[in-house]
């Protein structure tokens, strides 16, 4: 019983991917059956761990690699919190993608590659050491390459390069990083932590420095940030992937397993390094929203959007005390939902009405409505005013600080509100207060393009109203510090 | 002095293997590589005849080792076959068009262009030709 | 113990050569045959050696020194493996592109009749040198494989690939006739050639040091180690696809597996920390300039070729990992050895799956420049699917072969103490990552005009690749059972 789960889980992602590879272009209804029936398969599956571990029961695959050197699979409140985020996105945004290529060409490859990277970020959630963690998150940069890369063109083929720039050298940074503590400390699981006690201040550091090389690529941390607006080029469903569920999460998850279970907070505040850490996350979070002011295309607004808003979640690992943890666990949920929401409008907005400046958004709201709802319920939740999601990770992230000591995290707070509000309101204004240049309805069919913007942004909400029940996100993020952090 | 029987013969042996290696390194005509590699081997084998008949004198076995003599006599058919092989390359690489040494060795002495040698069967010959030039000649194209 | 599968694994390559000789234009079904029944034999053999340890025979009964003896141990077995599986692909890959209607030859003429002979003399002196103990064995069968081999390179005929071949049989021979002195040398001094019993006298004797040298530069030779190494891209460039593939996967490592034997089974105390250090430091070299130079190569096969140039200076790393040090620090040094024997293995199926591509390629389009492949995803999408599994092989990423290389590398290295070497492997493998994006990349690109003309080829050819592929990264998910029969260092 406390073997298969977790594999089956992994099999749920990975055979349909496999499988899909093998089926022509034209085979649409068994490749979208196939996909979607992983998809819900998984969740159903998700639920049904969450349920057994409720009752108490443990998980946990080990699998022998070299003497010595095993991968590890676990299953704990923190993997729960990110399998079940992305399980769930996952199944939205396969119906989305669906519904927006429709009769593209090379949809079997296509799915093929979302499977393997979603199997990738599986296995980053169930990982249950440094090593297994590496080697899911080598495998989801292999999965995201043909994606970013899918259609083909210049601009495509260029985004991809400097896609892989990026990547390859913060991956050789974060195997040196692993590798090293692991010949100083043994094989390290999550669950336990490593006992560090013995190590030199200063080695500590460095391995701690290229950590946060390593994972502070994916995460989007400045400066390393630049290969996620280039990313824009990938058609809209690799987007909102990459950036609601995939890739930057799996950073921001990295840094909180390396933070409070590799190293544990404690030592890191000792050695000096959380405050640094969080005047980075700082520094990202107000560049990533200056940046956003000045871009006209949406999706690249957008995108530094997202490489400001990721860096709440590394803010919430790098101060010491469990408020800022805490919402920054909860933000990993918040802003996915919102930021997937907005990357599915911006998707329809491109594919239906062929808009992908700022300035084509004149009037679009009567036009498109249902498209404009939703893509203004995320925008507000990104701005983070009461009730939504982003105001709730605020507060908490906000007496953090003051926990930590570090009051001046309120006025990047506060800072970066003002900043995201800058750079959304606009866009509604144009949505909804300016006259059309045209009176055409571009269709916002088939259901199946809009129903996910519309969950996830319905989602958006409900977690910030609703975020004092005992199963919203932040409920679950105070459950996973008071479990496993304080002790 | 009262040198030792087999000195004379592993001292030329010697000499050979230097002479031979040095052929083999410095020259760039074909055929005299060929040549110093035969020199080379049979300094080797000289060598390798002169230290069995010092294992005899050492040891107790009588006039002569017999193991270095069957390897001499293997080393030799080896050597053959590769003069063989070395030589029957050499001749259809001039027939196809090479020259007395190999390209890019020597400046003067090169292959002597003919223009439908070529066209091989194989499309990649031009490219393949072009790529290697490139390759070879560096940064002067 | 009964010894067949180790007789039969010797004995049917050179059966099925000479056989092929005699049938003429219908080798190729010979050669099929041959390599089918050796690929069993070699995995019975395995099989044999996994569950019962060491197979060994004396030839005739004759015990060393006088005598010969074959020793089938774990590496020994695991390379022997690993090799029918790449002869045998590339067998049947050749079927068609020898022969078949693809082919760029007359079907009667000349290669169309020595390639498979010449392709199984070569697996026939692979075999041997991987069971031999004895030194001159080991000679003959370097000979005969390096014979072989320069053959292969030249057998298309046409100027520059004689060129290249004879460029690598000079090579060879100097190589061959340094091992030789090395071994008289040894004889001399020891009175016997059998590594065996070679074990622990080395450094003895003051030849000893020179005979070391010796060798070892005739085997870094044969093993293109920098700055040895310019015969190889050219002739594995020039030679058919079928036979690069067997050529920059299996021979250099024939050399290299004596050199191991060599330096390890008959531990040569005496080496001193310099030899040993600057094997190292000019595998270090050879690393960044194949890589360098295959990031500047118009052709595919050309990458690819100098790609081996960069991979093989990996596996001289386990000379200053290791030499020298066995006493001092195990656990380093037999992560070192079995690094180093992944990184062999897993580099061998994946280069022969890429220059079995780099065929289908080849025969599809017509040509291999880099800058007219734009299209080729749609025309041939399993072959480069199988090219880009093998490229994270050779970039050592998760889940393959190379990437338990690069693990166990980087952990001998903070074993030693001396992480200089690790940072050479992590940066070796960033730049594979470069110079195996780059044709990757310039593949999946859609065509600027019209779609250029490629030719169809059968999914079964294009499975040929994708297995030695997948069985790179099986070696990477199943790492358990090789690295037992590795053992620790000899």
């Amino acid at each position: 019983m406390s073997q298969w789960l977790p594999l089956l889980i992994l099999a749920t992602s990975l055979v349909p991917a496999l499988v899909t590879f093998f089926l022509d272009q034209d085979q649409h209804r068994l490749r979208n059956t196939l996909n979607l029936g992983g998809a819900l398969f998984k969740l159903g599956l998700v639920v049904y761990l969450l349920i057994e571990v409720a009752r108490g029961s443990f998980h946990e695959v080990r699998f022998d690699l070299l003497p010595g050197q095993f991968l590890l699979l676990r299953v704990d409140a923190l993997a729960l919190l990110f399998l079940t985020l992305s399980a769930l996105l996952w199944l939205l945004t396969t119906i989305y993608a669906i519904a927006y290529f429709h009769r593209k060409p090379n949809l079997s490859r296509f799915f093929g590659f979302f499977g393997l990277c979603v199997f990738a970020t599986t296995g980053i959630a169930l990982s249950g050491s440094l090593l297994t963690f590496f080697v899911f998150y080598e495998l989801l940069t292999l999965s995201t390459w043909p994606l970013v890369v899918h259609k083909q063109n210049p601009e495509s083929m260029a985004a991809g390069r400097t896609y892989l720039r990026y990547a390859m050298p913060s991956s050789a940074a974060l195997l040196l990083a692993i590798l090293w503590l692991q010949h100083l400390a043994g094989p390290i699981e999550f669950t336990g932590g490593a006992d560090l006690s013995g190590l030199g201040s200063d080695t500590l550091r460095v391995i701690f420095v290229l950590f946060v090389v390593g994972l502070g690529m994916k995460a989007a941390v400045v400066p390393l940030h630049g290969w996620l607006p280039a990313a824009m080029a990938a058609p809209a469903p690799v987007s909102a992937l990459l950036h609601a569920v995939a890739v930057v999460k799996a950073g921001a998850f990295g840094f909180v397993r390396v933070i409070h279970d590799v190293f544990g907070i404690d030592l890191v505040t000792t050695l000096g390094l959380g405050l640094p850490l969080a005047v980075l996350a700082s520094v990202t979070i107000i560049y990533g929203s200056l940046k956003a002011l000045g871009q006209q295309g949406i999706k690249r607004r957008l995108a530094y959007s997202t490489v400001s808003q990721v860096s709440y979640i590394l803010l919430g690992a790098a101060l010491a005390g469990p408020f800022a943890l805490i919402g920054g666990l909860a933000h990993l949920v918040h802003q996915g939902l919102m930021k997937i929401t907005l990357f599915f409008c911006a998707g329809i907005y491109d594919e239906r009405a062929g808009i992908r400046r700022i300035d084509e958004l004149d009037g679009i709201g009567a036009r498109m409505p249902w498209t404009s709802v939703c893509f203004s319920l995320g925008a507000l939740g990104m701005i983070g005013l009461p009730p939504m999601a982003g105001f709730v990770t605020k507060i908490y992230l906000g007496i953090g600080g003051l926990e930590a000591g570090a009051p001046w995290v309120i006025g990047v707070l506060a800072a970066s509100t003002l900043l995201n509000a800058a750079y959304f309101l606009p866009l509604l204004y144009r949505i909804w207060f300016v006259e059309s240049p045209s009176r055409s309805r571009p269709g916002e069919r088939p259901l199946g393009i809009v129903a996910p913007a519309v969950l996830t942004g319905l989602a958006a909400i409900a977690v910030g109203l609703f975020a004092g029940a005992a199963v919203s996100p932040l409920a679950w993020a105070s459950l996973i510090v008071e479990r496993t952090y304080s002790p | 002095m009262n040198l030792p029987i087999w000195m004379p013969y592993a001292l030329c042996g010697a000499g050979l293997v230097g002479l031979g290696l040095y052929g083999l390194l410095a020259r760039p005509q074909l055929l005299r590589r060929i040549l110093a590699f035969n020199i080379m081997g049979a300094g080797i084998f000289l060598l390798f005849g002169a230290l069995a008949r010092r294992g005899a004198v050492v040891g107790a076995i009588v006039d002569a080792d017999p193991v270095p003599q069957a390897m001499i006599i293997t080393g030799i058919v080896v050597a053959i076959s590769a003069t063989a092989l070395a030589l029957g390359l050499i001749v259809a690489h001039a027939r196809a068009g090479g020259g007395e040494g190999l390209p890019g060795d020597t400046p003067g002495v090169g292959e002597r262009d003919e223009p439908g040698a070529d066209e091989a069967a194989d499309d990649s010959g031009s490219a393949d030709r072009d790529g290697r030039r490139d390759e070879r000649e560096g940064t002067r194209r | 113990m009964s010894p067949v599968p180790l007789v039969l694994v010797l004995t049917l390559p050179l059966i099925g050569a000479l056989a092929a000789v005699a049938v003429g234009r219908h080798g190729g079904r010979v050669a099929t045959a041959a390599a089918l029944a050796t690929l069993g034999a070699a995995l019975w053999l395995a099989v044999r050696v996994a569950a019962h340890g060491t197979v060994s025979v004396t030839v005739g009964d004759w015990t060393p020194p006088l005598g010969i003896r074959l020793n089938a141990d774990g590496p020994a077995v695991l390379f022997l493996a690993v090799t029918a599986v790449i002869m045998a692909a590339v067998v049947l890959y050749a079927r068609r592109s020898i022969t078949g209607p693809k082919a760029g030859v007359d079907r009667g003429g000349p290669m169309a009749h020595t390639f498979w002979a010449l392709l199984l003399l070569l697996w026939g002196a692979l075999n041997v040198i991987f069971v031999s103990r004895d030194l001159f064995n080991l000679y003959v069968g370097l000979e005969l494989a390096s014979l072989a081999a320069v053959a292969l390179v030249g057998i298309e005929g046409r100027r520059e690939t004689l060129a290249a071949a004879l460029r690598y049989l000079l090579f060879a021979l100097t190589g061959s006739l340094l091992f030789l002195l090395g071994a008289a040398l040894l004889y001399s001094a020891h009175g016997t050639l059998d590594l065996g019993l070679l074990a622990g006298q080395l450094g003895r004797h003051p030849s000893d040091l020179l005979a070391l040298a010796a060798m070892t530069a005739g085997l870094a030779a044969k093993t293109a180690l920098f700055p040895f190494h310019v015969w190889l891209p050219p002739a594995h460039a020039g030679a058919p696809p079928a036979a690069s593939a067997v050529l920059s996967a299996l021979v250099p490592k024939a050399s290299l597996y004596i050199l191991l034997r060599l330096w390890f089974d008959a531990a040569p105390d005496g080496a001193g920390t310099i030899g040993p250090q600057l094997l190292g430091a000019l595998g270090a070299a050879a690393v960044l300039h194949g890589s360098l130079m295959a990031l500047r190569q118009q052709r595919l096969k050309l990458v690819i070729a100098y790609s081996t140039v960069a991979q093989l200076g990996y596996l001289f790393l386990i000379f200053p990992l290791a030499a020298a040090t066995a006493a001092i620090d195990p656990a380093g040094a037999d992560a070192a050895w079995r690094g180093t024997l992944f990184q062999a293995l897993s580099h061998a199926l994946a280069k022969a799956a890429m220059f079995l591509c780099a065929g289908l390629i080849i025969e599809a389009a017509g040509h291999d420049r880099l800058d007219r492949l734009a299209g080729t995803a749609r025309a041939l999408p399993i072959t480069l699917f199988a090219f880009g599994l093998a490229a994270i092989s050779l970039m050592g990423l998760p889940p393959s072969g190379g990437f338990v290389a690069k693990l166990l590398l980087i952990d001998a290295a903070f074993e030693r103490g001396a992480a200089a070497w690790a940072l050479v492997v992590l940066i070796g493998g960033l730049l594979a990552a470069a110079y195996l994006f780059r044709p990757l990349a310039a593949a999946w690109r859609s065509p600027d005009g019209d779609d250029p003309d490629f030719a169809p080829v059968a999914r079964r050819r294009q499975a040929l690749p994708m297995a030695l592929a997948l069985a790179a990264l099986g070696l990477g998910l199943f790492s358990d059972g090789p690295a037992g029969l590795m053992g620790g260092l000899p």
